[in-house]
C-alpha cells in the first residue's frame, strides 16, 4: 500500500471522526445520542453496538448498491432496500451473538435491536454509496469498498466519541443544578449544541495535517 | 424484460429480497436457537413489571430467570404482593413460602420542629446535603427533607410534609428502594399492624438533642418505666421497642414527654391480641 493510500484512509477516518461526526456535525442519530447518553456504561455499549453494525451493514450494502441496484437502474429503490438488509442484519447479528458469544449480547442488551431503526446506520450506508461509488471507475471496486468500510469505521467511531463526551457533559450538567425551567431536556438540548458548536471547530484540519505529516 | 416493466421488476426484486432475508432469518433461529426455560416467561407476566429493584434483583426480568435458574425465593416481589407469589408457586410447582408484609416508614419526626445548622444552597439532594459538614439540619441523625426518597418510590407513595418524608403506607408496596436512597437511613421497614414505633435516631445525649430538635428522644426513660410489658429498652441514648414483647397498649404513645412515640398506623389494639410472628424487627 503506498503511502498515498495510507493518506487516503488516515483522512477519511479521522474526518469522519471528528470533521464530519456522525452526530454532532451531521445530526444523524440524535436519538440514541440524547436517550442513551445518561450513564457512561450504557453510552459505551450502545457506541460499540452501532460500530459494529455501521461495519458489517456497509460491508454488506456497497456491493448490494453496485451490482443490484446500479446494475439494474433500481437506483431509486436505495432507502427501501438498505432498510430491509440493515433490518435483517441485526436481526442476524443478534441470534448469532446470543448463540456464540451470551457475555458480548448482554453486555450490547437492548442496544442492538434499538439500531436496527437507526438513521446514522442507514446514513453512513447511503453516504458511503454516495462518496465512493464514483472511485470505482478510477480506482477499482476493491479500494472503493476498502474506502467505504473505513469511512463506516470511522463514522461507528466517531459516535462513540461523541457518546462519551457527551455522557460527561451531561453528567456535569445535570449536578450543577440549573434553573427549573431548563431542567432535563432544555439543559441537555443547549449543552448538546455547545458540544456540537466545539466539533464545529474541526473542520478543515484534518486533511492539512495528515498532508503535512505524509 | 427489464426495460419493459420496471414497476414489476422493482417489486419483484424487493419482494426477493425480503423473502431471502426472511428464510435467512427463520433458518438462523431454528439453528441457532437458544432454549430458555418456559417458566421464566410465564413468571415474568405474572411480576408486577414496575422494575423496581424491591427483590434485590435488577429487574423483573432477571428475578424469573434467578427464580429458575438459581431457585430464589417467590416471595419477593413486594408490588406485586400475595397474588404474584401464590401464581409463581403455582408455576414452580412450589409450596407456600412465609410472605412478610412489610411497608416503609420514616424514623423521624424533625422537619420543621429540627433547627438549622447553616443555609444550604447546594445540589437539592439529600445525599449532597448530608455530605457538606454533616448537613444542614440541626440534628446530624435526622430527616434532610429534600426528597430523596420521593423520587426514588415509583409509586408516590412518599412526600415531604412539613420539610420531613411521610410515607403513605396505602401507596407503599413495600419494594425498599426509599431504604437505599436515605442517606441517614431513616426509612425502615415495618410490618402491617397496630404498633407504636420511635420517630427518632438521634444518637446524642438529652441536652445537646434539645437544642436540635423539638421532638427528638432524650433518653429520659420514661416510657421504659411506663411500659407494662417491659417491652422498651434505651439504646445509645434513643428508645427502642422490642416488638416480641410489645402488644400495642399504647402507653408509651401517651407517656413520652416530647411525643416522640407514634402510631406506626392506628391506634391501641386490645391488649389480648396476638403480636404477627413476623414483627419482630
Amino acid at each position: 500500500m503506498s503511502a498515498q493510500n495510507i493518506a487516503t484512509f488516515a483522512t477519511i477516518l479521522f474526518s469522519m471522526i471528528l470533521v464530519n461526526n456522525y452526530v454532532l456535525v451531521q445530526f444523524l442519530g440524535i436519538c440514541p445520542f440524547l436517550g442513551v447518553s445518561k450513564k457512561l456504561d450504557s453510552s459505551v455499549g450502545m457506541g460499540m453496538a452501532v460500530i459494529v453494525v455501521m461495519l458489517i451493514a456497509t460491508a454488506v450494502t456497497f456491493p448490494i448498491q453496485i451490482f443490484l441496484l446500479d446494475a439494474f437502474d433500481l437506483g431509486y429503490m436505495q432507502t427501501i432496500i438498505f432498510i430491509l438488509v440493515i433490518a435483517v442484519l441485526v436481526q442476524l447479528i443478534e441470534i448469532t451473538l446470543k448463540r456464540y458469544i451470551p457475555a458480548l449480547y448482554s453486555a450490547l442488551g437492548v442496544y442492538l435491536p434499538l439500531i436496527t431503526t437507526n438513521c446514522c446506520v442507514l446514513g453512513v450506508t447511503i453516504l458511503a454509496v454516495q462518496d465512493y461509488s464514483g472511485d470505482i471507475a478510477t480506482h477499482g471496486f476493491g479500494f472503493a469498498f476498502a474506502e467505504a468500510l473505513v469511512c463506516a469505521a470511522g463514522a461507528g467511531i466517531g459516535f462513540l466519541l461523541a457518546m462519551v463526551l457527551f455522557c460527561g457533559v451531561r453528567q456535569r450538567v445535570e449536578n450543577a443544578d440549573p434553573p427549573e425551567s431548563f431542567k432535563g431536556l432544555p439543559i441537555t438540548l443547549v449543552s448538546a449544541a455547545i458540544t456540537s458548536l466545539s466539533f464545529m471547530g474541526f473542520g478543515g484540519l484534518v486533511e492539512n495535517i495528515i498532508n503535512a505529516i505524509l | 424484460m427489464i426495460t419493459a416493466n420496471p414497476i414489476v421488476f422493482a417489486v419483484i426484486v424487493l419482494a426477493v429480497l425480503g423473502l431471502a432475508g426472511s428464510v435467512i432469518l427463520v433458518l438462523a433461529s431454528k439453528f441457532m436457537a437458544v432454549y430458555e426455560d418456559p417458566r421464566i416467561a410465564e413468571i415474568n407476566e405474572c411480576l408486577a413489571g414496575a422494575n423496581c429493584g424491591g427483590c434485590g434483583y435488577a429487574g423483573c426480568a432477571d428475578y424469573a430467570k434467578a427464580i429458575v435458574m438459581d431457585g430464589a425465593p417467590t416471595h419477593k416481589c413486594a408490588p406485586g404482593g400475595d397474588k404474584t407469589a401464590d401464581a409463581i408457586n403455582r408455576i414452580m410447582g412450589a409450596e407456600e413460602s412465609d410472605r412478610p408484609s412489610l411497608r416503609a416508614f420514616v424514623s423521624c419526626n424533625g422537619g420543621k420542629n429540627c433547627g438549622v445548622r447553616f443555609e444550604y444552597h447546594g445540589i437539592q439532594s439529600c445525599a449532597a446535603a448530608a455530605a457538606v459538614a454533616g448537613g444542614p439540619t440541626a440534628c446530624s441523625f435526622g430527616c434532610l427533607g429534600f426528597g430523596d426518597c420521593v423520587n426514588a418510590c415509583m409509586f408516590h407513595a412518599l412526600s415531604i410534609r412539613d420539610g420531613v418524608a411521610v410515607v403513605d403506607r396505602e401507596m407503599c408496596t413495600g419494594c425498599t428502594a426509599c431504604t437505599r436512597a436515605c442517606p441517614r437511613g431513616l426509612l425502615k421497614m415495618k410490618p402491617i399492624a397496630s404498633q407504636p414505633a420511635v420517630l427518632c435516631r438521634n444518637k446524642e445525649r438529652g441536652a445537646a438533642v434539645v437544642k436540635a430538635c423539638k421532638t427528638g428522644c432524650i433518653a429520659c426513660g420514661i416510657c421504659v418505666k411506663n411500659c407494662p410489658q417491659e417491652a422498651i429498652f434505651l439504646h445509645n441514648n434513643v428508645a427502642r421497642i422490642d416488638y416480641t414483647k410489645c402488644n400495642g397498649c399504647g402507653t408509651c404513645v401517651e407517656k413520652c414527654p416530647k411525643k416522640v412515640i407514634h402510631w406506626v398506623e392506628g391506634g391501641p389494639t386490645s391488649v389480648d391480641a396476638p403480636v404477627p410472628e413476623h414483627a419482630v424487627l
